[in-house]
């Protein structure tokens, strides 16, 4: 399934909504469905704030699919793109009480396989996988 | 539903009991604009009761630095209530945890203050 959303904090609940029932209709468990769907949020949130800027032209893509014990949710904004090298360590002690910064962090510890890299022709693209009967937390 | 915030004096510590979600948006906005409207009224000790809080993303977790560094300029605190499981995760992820003081009883919460 492939949702094209535009940049808006509305496409943050209808990405959420659907990739939960997804993940519900998978078989994970209420706990794997919250950090499914917090990644989605995460993630959305990047795309539409950080990625496209709300900007009405640009569209959000998500790719939303599932095998056998797997979900794979991926997401692509239409932006700049950016360097991860060039991110702040949320972890750091000098920047624990920086505002923002968390997304990824919590992504990454959510999800069992966490990819982003440049989307052609342009913007960024984040895949994410869960696989059913593993916990992260 | 988004973030119901609700305000109580034990003391001169001020209980705020929050419910719903803490998210970017509606939620994270009401969250940011009681803890400002606190700390400008005076308010120095603050106790967050996070019990009813069903979801809180990475703004809602950045508007609560937010809310504790503003509140510490001043020279009082911020501290926190009643986790759930899913917050508590959180702020270990987030190393919070290293922060927030956390309490699971108000009382005590309460009395650390003085």
């Amino acid at each position: 399934m492939t949702l094209v959303l535009d940049s808006t904090l509305e496409s943050v609940d209808i990405a959420e909504e659907r990739v939960l029932s997804e993940a519900a209709q998978a078989g994970f468990d209420e706990d794997q469905q919250h950090h499914i769907g917090m990644s989605v949020r995460e993630c959305m949130v990047n795309a539409v704030v950080h990625g496209n800027r709300y900007n009405a032209r640009k569209k959000v893509t998500v790719s939303i699919s599932r095998s056998a014990g797997r979900l794979e949710v991926i997401i692509a904004d239409e932006g700049e793109g950016f360097d991860m090298s060039n991110l702040p360590d949320p972890l750091a002690d000098e920047n624990l009480l920086r505002h923002s910064g968390r997304g990824l962090l919590l992504m990454q510890a959510f999800m069992d396989e966490f990819q982003i890299r440049p989307h052609q022709p342009r913007g960024t693209e984040v895949r994410m996988v869960k696989y059913l009967g593993k916990n992260n937390h | 539903m988004s973030v119901k915030m609700t305000t109580r004096q034990v003391g001169d510590v001020t209980v705020i009991d929050v419910v719903g979600r803490i998210t970017l948006g509606e939620g994270a906005s009401a969250f940011r604009d009681t803890i400002r409207e606190l700390a400008a009224n005076g308010k120095k000790k603050l106790l967050l009761n996070l019990a009813e809080v069903s979801y809180i993303d990475s703004s809602g977790i950045g508007e609560m630095v937010s809310g504790f560094t503003t509140v510490a300029n001043q020279g009082g605190a911020v501290k926190l209530l009643n986790l759930t499981k899913r917050v508590r995760d959180l702020l270990q992820i987030t190393k919070l945890y290293t922060v927030f003081e956390v309490f699971d009883d108000e009382a005590a919460a309460v009395r650390s203050f003085s």
